[in-house]
């Protein structure tokens, strides 16, 4: 039991990294996101082959898994500039299923659906199972205290006024005096770098990635996660996630002690509570367990009283 | 030479002509008016102004530079700022975030001042919560300031447009009806605020259909009707004028004199 609840933590915390990168992207900037599972994988891969085909060094593998998922962002976003919601919605998942399905096809880029297997963990070996999990739990911790740090920075920032600003109204935004493309670049970029990194830990936590793994469910957990914790907010995405992993973890046990119900069946009610869980929400907290606080960022005091202006 | 030329500008939508090359030229001090019937192109010709829609043709020439066709952010840059005619709040963010929005040349809007906190990008901050405090209690907003824009009166939201405006620093403001659906006392104030400013110094486009806040504030006004300039002078002088009456009131048929 106790590796089970290490293992989830590990799992709640690389969801948490997709939270806080997804929130970059959607819940600061308000663009719709549904490619994230996509980059997640970008990350997984380009930190796999490079480890394993090419001998790198696994945080260079992890570096570049990140880096590479941050340009495939920048990609992505220069190429929907021009979209919004539903549109932006659509073709954001159609990039994601185009990596999965690339990557269950092109049998030289990583086996196809065989997958990545024996990717490197660090100390594998060295610690044994239940000790290398413990330790992945603390690497995985600590990624998400930097990152929410970080984010934390950029959100109070005039960066993420910015951002903030595109989500209510673009066209104000750029009569404000912001090259809007350069802000909802800079927002994919930072955004897709984390989902990339949480994507290379995942790899090298498990030690196999294949497509199948990458499939839009993924996408819609985290949405559920932000949307559960408070859209807009780090610490919503960081509680939404642990939340979401726990409801998502802790069904499996409940389930069985249903009278009357199959295993099938027991599956297909989990998927069905997570989908009441959600329309709860919503109907109840619509802003998150913790919303958005609006205007309570501490701002530098003036430095002289006010005075009459000139303009 | 005017602050503001604007010179046989066009422009179309799916073969209606909103704009049939209207020329005027906006003077660098005081209050103008822009004013006519409705449909007669004074919005368009703000969204041309301001980069919002491109214009077909014709040239804008602000402060010695031909801006016709640049982006918004890039006019806004060059001291041309302008305002929504439906206060277009940014609902989920303060008054002062609104604000603040608005100040120029911030570095802490890059991703990496922002990171560091950079000793230049929190000065500026400093400099421009200074500057949105003042403008704040200049316009009456300071009760306000920490709300989330939603929370606004129809009023408040109007003076927040303005209040945006002047955060950039402008060298002119072009404002789309600063008083439509404001009570009259709010009016008046929002007048008074108005005069206030272009005495200090900054010019003022203002499109506005209450004649009695054209005629109060206005040193010049000129008349559009049909994407084109009609007519222009001191407020008497346009509303004696028989082509501008035809405009609003439609052709008299048995003149009687």
């Amino acid at each position: 039991m106790e590796h089970y609840l290490v293992a989830m933590g590990v799992t709640a915390g690389i969801y948490a990294l997709m939270a806080l990168g997804m929130n970059v992207i959607w819940g600061m900037a308000g663009l719709i996101n549904l490619g994230l599972v996509g980059f997640f994988a970008v990350g997984a891969y380009t930190s796999g082959i490079l480890t394993l085909k090419f001998g790198w060094p696994i945080l260079a593998g992890i570096a570049a898994g990140t880096l590479v998922a941050s340009l495939f962002g920048v990609f992505v976003a220069l190429i929907t500039v021009r979209l919004r919601g539903d549109y932006l919605a659509i073709v954001t998942l159609g990039f994601a299923e185009t990596m999965r399905i690339i990557m269950s096809n092109e049998l030289w880029i990583a086996n196809g659906t065989d997958g990545l297997s024996g990717i490197p963990g660090p100390f594998r070996q060295a610690l044994g199972p239940h000790a290398f999990n413990l330790q992945f739990l603390a690497i995985v911790i600590v990624a998400v205290a930097i990152l929410f740090v970080l984010l934390q920075r950029l959100t109070r920032s005039p960066f993420g006024r910015v951002l903030r600003g595109i989500r209510e109204d673009e066209q104000v935004v750029q009569v404000a005096g912001k090259n809007v493309v350069m802000f909802k670049v800079k927002a994919f970029a930072v955004g897709t770098a984390a989902l990339g990194l949480s994507g290379a830990l995942y790899g090298h936590f498990t030690s196999y990635i294949a497509p199948d793994l990458f499939a839009p469910l993924l996408t819609l957990y985290i949405k559920l996660s932000l949307l559960s914790g408070g859209l807009g907010n780090n610490v919503g995405a960081v509680v939404g996630a642990v939340l979401v992993v726990f409801f998502l973890e802790s069904t499996r046990f409940v389930i069985p002690y249903v009278p009357e119900l199959s295993a099938v069946q027991g599956a297909a009610l989990r998927e069905i509570l997570i989908a009441v869980a959600l329309l709860l929400i919503l109907r109840i907290r619509a802003r998150g367990l913790i919303p958005e606080k609006v205007g309570d960022f501490p701002l530098p005091e003036p430095t002289r009283a006010s005075q009459p202006l000139k303009p | 030479m005017a602050l503001l030329e604007i010179e046989n500008v066009t422009r179309s939508f799916y073969g209606v002509n909103a704009l049939n090359g209207v020329s005027l030229s906006v003077a660098g001090a005081g209050i103008t008016g822009l004013i006519g019937p409705n449909g007669a192109g004074k919005t368009t010709l703000f969204n041309c102004i301001s980069g919002v829609i491109p214009p077909d043709g014709g040239r804008i020439v602000f402060d010695g530079a031909d801006i016709a066709g640049r982006r918004p952010d890039q006019i806004t840059n060059a001291g041309l700022v302008r305002t929504f005619q439906i206060a277009r709040g940014l609902q989920r963010m303060s008054v002062l975030d609104n604000l603040m929005l608005y100040g120029a040349d911030q570095p802490g809007e890059s991703i990496w001042h922002a990171l560091v906190r950079t000793p230049v990008s929190v000065s500026r901050e400093k400099e421009l919560v200074d500057r949105a405090l003042a403008i704040a209690a200049r316009l009456n907003l300071m009760r306000v300031i920490r709300n989330p824009a939603s929370d606004l009166s129809g009023g408040q939201k109007k003076l927040l447009e303005i209040g945006r405006a002047l955060m950039a620093q402008p060298k002119m403001i072009l404002l789309d009806e600063p008083v439509a659906g404001v009570n009259p006392t709010l009016a008046r104030e929002i007048g008074e605020h108005l005069t206030s400013l272009a005495r200090d110094g900054l010019p003022i486009l203002l499109i506005e259909h209450h004649m009695d806040m054209i005629s109060r504030l206005c040193d010049h006004v000129i008349v559009m009707a049909e994407g084109r300039h009609l007519a222009e002078g001191r407020f008497e002088e346009v509303a004696d004028n028989a082509q501008v009456q035809q405009a609003y009131m439609g052709r008299r048929w048995k003149s009687a004199g």
